[in-house]
C-alpha cells in the first residue's frame, strides 16, 4: 500500500510538471506576450518598445529558463536599467537588490503577481478558493444524498415502474448542462417576465453573506448535472448487489424488504458510487466555472475565466496548478478509498 | 396587427415544421415495417425509450437538413435585423412586413432585433454538422491508439495511458481558453493539431484494409490506392488553407476551405474527447484479447493488426455504439460550453451556445431569447441519451 501511494505520488508530480509546462508554453507564446505588453503598458507601443518592455520583465529569456525560474530551481532574472535601477523577479518593490533571495519560485512558496488584479497570486487563489469551497460544500450536501437516494430507490427493484421513472429522471439530469439549467432556473424563478421572483438571479451578494435567496439557484444548477450520473452508477451497483446470493438467502430467511435494502445491500452497493463521487469532483470544477460566470459569483472558476481571457500568466499558472492537484488528489483518494472499502481487494 | 396568442404561436410553429413531421413519419413507418431485417437498428424499435430518443434526434437532424440545404422552416434571415423588433415578446407582428415576408417573430426578437425562432432552427445545422463528425474523429483517434495499447500492453500502454491521463487532468474550460484565443489561433497551433489529429482516419482505413487483403495483392493494391487517394485529397484540402501556417497545397486541388473558427472548435473538441475513447477501447481490448476466438486467430497465423481490427473491434461494437451516442451528446454540450464563453465561433453565429451566451445578459428582464436555444440543446442531448439507453438495453438482450 505504501509503495502504491508513493508511485502514484510520483506520477502525480510528473503529470503536474508536464501540465504546468504546457500552460507555461501556451501562455508564453510571443503573440500572447505582445498582447500582455500592450494591455499592461501602452496600446500604441512600437515593436521595439514591446521588446524592451518584455525584456525588462524577464519575458524574453528562453522558455526552459523562465519555467525554471517560475519553479524556483533557477535563479530569478535580474535586470539593470539604463539609469542604474536594478529590478528582478525576486526583488520586491521596496527591497534593496542585495537583500533579495536568489531563488524564488513555487518551491519557495512565491507564486508571482497577477497583472490583472494587482495582487499576489497566493492571496487571490486562497481567497477565491475559500469562496468556491462554500459553493462546493453546499453542492455536495445536496448532490450526494440526492443521488444516492435516487439510485438506491431505482435499483432496489429492477424494471419496476419506480425504476423506469427515476432512471428517466436521472437521464434527463445528465442531459442538462449547467448553462441550460441555469438559464431555465433564472428565467423561471428570478425574472420579472414570469414574476415568481423567489430567488435572485445573481449570487454576487452571497460572497459576503450566504442566504437562501441568493445561493439556492447556483447550488441546484451545479448539483443537478452531476446528480444523474452518480444516481445511475448507484443504480447499476445496487441492481448487481440485489441479485447476489446472500440477498436471496436473506430473503428466504424471511428478512423484511426494508431490512434487506438497508442492512444487507446498501453497504456493498455504495463502494462503486464512492469512486464515482470522488471522480466527479473534477467535473464539478467545470460546472463551477460556468455557474460562477453565469451567476457572477467571484470564486475560483470566475478567476480562471478572468485570468485566461486576460492572459494573466502567473495567475493562470497558479489556477492550473491548483485545479490539476484537485484532479490528481481526487483520483488518488478514490483509488485508496476503493481498496480500503472493498474487503476483497484489501485482504488479498 | 395584433400579436399572436400562445395557442396561435404553437400552431404556427408546428405548421412551420411540416416537412420535418412528414420525414419523421416516413422514417418511422419504413423502419417499423422492416424492423426484423434491420439488425440492431431495427431492434431499437422494440424499446419505447429508444424510439422516443430516436425521434427527438431525427427531429433535429431533419430540421438541420431542411433548414440548411432547402431553406425551409426558418421564417427569417438569422442575421437580419428588423427595426422595431428589439427584445419583443414571442408572437409580435412585424411593423411593416414586405410582400412575401413572414409577418411575425414567432419566438420574439433578441437584443439585436433578430428572429429567435430562425436562429434556433439554423443553429441546429451547426451542431448537427460539428458534433457527430467530431465524435467520429475522436473515435478514429481513440480506436487507432487504444487497440494496440490494450493488445500489446507494456511500455506502449504506459506511455499512451500517461498522455491520455495528462489531457484528462486538464480542466476542459482552461484548455479551451488556451487553445481558442485569437493569439493562439494566429500562432497556428490549432492547424498543426488538426494536421496531427486528422491523419488518424487515414491510418485507420489503411491498416484496416491492408491487414485484411495483404495476402491478395491484386485486390489490395487498387483498393488501398483508391481509398487512401480519396482520403488523402480530403485530408490535404482540410488542413491546408489560405492565411494559415500550413498552406502548401495548390489551390486548384484544394477542394474546400474550412472557416478557421469552425476548424479550431472542431480540433479542440476532438482533442478533449479522444482520451476518453482511448481509455474505453483500451479496456475493451484488454478484456477481449483473452477470448478463445483471438487465440484461434493467432493459431491460424493472423497478424496482430488483423486480430485487433477484424476480431477484437467487431466484438467490442456494442459498448462502442452506445458510447458513440452518449459522446455526440457530450460533444454537443462541449460545443455549447464553447459558445457560452464566446470562444471560437463568431459572435453572430446562430449556434445554440453563442445564442444562450447572447441572451443571458438580459435574462432577468427578457428571458425569451435565451430559452429556445437552451431547450433545443437540452432536448437534443436528452434524445441522444435516451437513444443510447435504448440501444444498450437492446444490445444486451441478445
Amino acid at each position: 500500500m505504501g509503495l502504491f501511494i508513493l508511485r502514484r505520488l510520483g506520477v502525480m508530480i510528473l503529470t503536474a510538471l508536464c501540465l504546468t509546462f504546457i500552460v507555461f508554453y501556451l501562455t508564453n507564446l510571443y503573440p500572447n506576450l505582445e498582447k500582455l505588453a500592450k494591455t499592461q503598458g501602452n496600446f500604441r507601443m512600437s515593436d521595439e518598445a514591446v521588446q524592451s518592455w518584455l525584456g525588462a520583465r524577464g519575458y524574453m529569456e528562453p522558455l526552459p529558463v523562465k519555467y525554471g525560474e517560475w519553479l524556483g530551481v533557477l535563479p530569478g532574472y535580474v535586470n539593470e536599467a539604463d539609469d542604474g535601477k536594478i529590478t528582478g523577479r525576486c526583488i520586491a518593490v521596496n527591497m534593496a537588490p542585495e537583500d533579495a533571495p536568489t531563488f524564488c519560485g513555487v518551491i519557495q512558496g512565491y507564486w508571482g503577481n497577477s497583472t490583472v488584479f494587482k495582487d499576489s497570486v497566493w492571496n487571490i487563489v486562497s481567497k477565491r478558493l475559500g469562496l468556491t469551497g462554500w459553493l462546493m460544500l453546499a453542492v455536495m450536501m445536496v448532490m450526494v444524498p440526492g443521488a444516492l437516494i435516487l439510485g438506491v430507490l431505482a435499483g432496489m427493484r429492477e424494471g419496476s415502474k419506480l425504476d423506469r421513472t427515476l432512471s428517466t429522471v436521472s437521464i434527463a439530469s445528465t442531459a442538462t448542462p449547467e448553462y441550460v439549467s441555469g438559464v431555465i432556473f433564472i428565467a423561471l424563478f428570478a425574472s420579472s417576465a414570469v414574476g415568481l421572483k423567489w430567488f435572485k438571479g445573481t449570487a454576487t451578494s452571497a460572497m459576503d453573506d450566504i442566504t437562501w435567496v441568493n445561493f439556492t439557484l447556483p447550488v441546484i444548477t451545479i448539483a443537478l448535472y452531476g446528480m444523474g450520473y452518480i444516481a445511475r452508477m448507484t443504480r447499476a451497483s445496487m441492481t448487481e448487489v440485489m441479485t447476489a446470493q446472500y440477498i436471496r438467502t436473506a430473503r428466504l430467511k424471511g428478512v423484511s424488504f426494508p431490512n434487506i435494502v438497508l442492512k444487507h445491500a446498501l453497504r456493498n452497493a455504495l463502494i462503486a458510487p464512492f469512486t464515482v463521487i470522488m471522480l466527479q469532483i473534477p467535473w464539478l470544477l467545470n460546472g463551477v466555472v460556468i455557474v460562477e460566470t453565469l451567476f457572477n459569483y467571484k470564486g475560483f472558476g470566475w478567476t480562471l475565466v478572468q485570468a485566461a481571457s486576460n492572459n494573466d500568466i502567473e495567475l493562470l499558472l497558479g489556477v492550473s496548478v491548483v485545479s490539476v492537484f484537485v484532479v490528481l488528489l481526487t483520483q488518488l483518494i478514490s483509488d485508496i478509498g476503493y481498496v480500503y472499502l472493498n474487503p476483497r481487494i484489501r485482504i488479498s | 396587427m395584433e400579436p399572436l396568442t400562445w395557442g396561435e404561436i404553437a400552431l404556427r410553429v408546428i405548421s412551420q415544421f411540416t416537412p420535418v413531421w412528414i420525414a419523421l413519419i416516413a422514417t418511422f413507418y419504413l423502419s417499423i415495417r422492416f424492423k426484423r431485417k434491420l439488425g440492431l437498428y431495427g431492434k431499437l424499435f422494440d424499446s419505447t425509450i429508444g424510439m422516443i430518443g430516436f425521434a427527438i434526434v431525427m427531429f433535429w437532424f431533419f430540421t438541420a437538413v431542411f433548414s440548411g440545404f432547402f431553406d425551409m422552416i426558418a421564417t427569417h434571415d438569422p442575421l437580419g435585423q428588423i427595426s422595431g423588433m428589439k427584445n419583443k415578446v414571442p408572437g409580435t407582428a412585424l411593423r411593416s412586413p414586405d410582400e412575401g415576408e413572414y409577418a411575425y417573430y414567432l419566438f420574439g426578437g433578441d437584443n439585436l432585433a433578430r428572429d429567435v425562432f430562425s436562429r434556433m432552427v439554423l443553429g441546429s445545422g451547426i451542431v448537427m454538422m460539428i458534433a457527430p463528425l467530431a465524435t467520429v474523429f475522436a473515435f478514429m483517434v481513440g480506436i487507432t491508439l487504444g487497440l494496440p495499447a490494450g493488445f500489446y500492453g507494456g511500455r506502449l500502454d504506459t506511455l499512451l495511458s500517461f498522455l491520455a491521463n495528462l489531457i484528462l487532468a486538464f480542466p476542459v474550460i482552461l484548455l479551451f481558453y488556451l487553445l481558442v484565443t485569437p493569439e493562439i489561433v494566429a500562432s497556428g497551433i490549432p492547424n498543426y493539431m488538426a494536421a496531427f489529429l486528422f491523419i488518424f482516419p487515414l491510418i485507420f482505413a489503411g491498416v484496416l484494409l491492408n491487414s485484411r487483403y495483404r495476402i491478395q495483392p491484386a485486390k489490395n493494391v487498387p483498393l488501398l490506392a483508391g481509398v487512401l487517394g480519396v482520403l488523402g485529397l480530403l485530408y490535404l484540402s482540410t488542413i491546408s488553407a489560405e492565411g494559415t501556417p500550413i498552406n502548401f497545397w495548390p489551390t486548384s486541388l484544394d477542394l474546400y476551405d474550412i472557416p478557421s473558427g469552425i476548424l479550431v472548435v472542431f480540433v479542440s473538441v476532438v482533442f478533449v474527447n479522444s482520451p476518453t475513447v482511448f481509455r474505453i477501447v483500451r479496456g475493451l481490448a484488454m478484456d477481449i484479447k483473452t477470448r478463445d476466438y483471438v487465440a484461434a486467430a493467432q493459431t491460424r497465423g493472423e497478424g496482430p493488426w488483423y486480430i485487433m481490427l477484424w476480431e477484437i473491434l467487431p466484438n467490442a461494437r456494442g459498448p462502442l455504439i452506445v458510447d458513440f451516442c452518449l459522446r455526440i451528446g457530450y460533444t454537443t454540450i462541449l460545443l455549447g460550453t464553447l459558445g457560452f464563453f464566446g470562444l471560437g465561433l463568431p459572435p453572430e453565429s446562430p449556434d445554440w451556445g453563442s445564442t444562450i451566451n447572447d441572451g443571458r445578459k438580459l435574462l432577468s428582464i427578457y428571458p425569451h431569447p435565451a430559452l429556445p436555444p437552451a431547450l433545443a440543446l437540452l432536448s437534443l442531448v436528452l434524445g441522444l441519451n435516451l437513444l443510447a439507453d435504448g440501444l444498450r438495453e437492446e444490445s444486451l438482450r441478445d
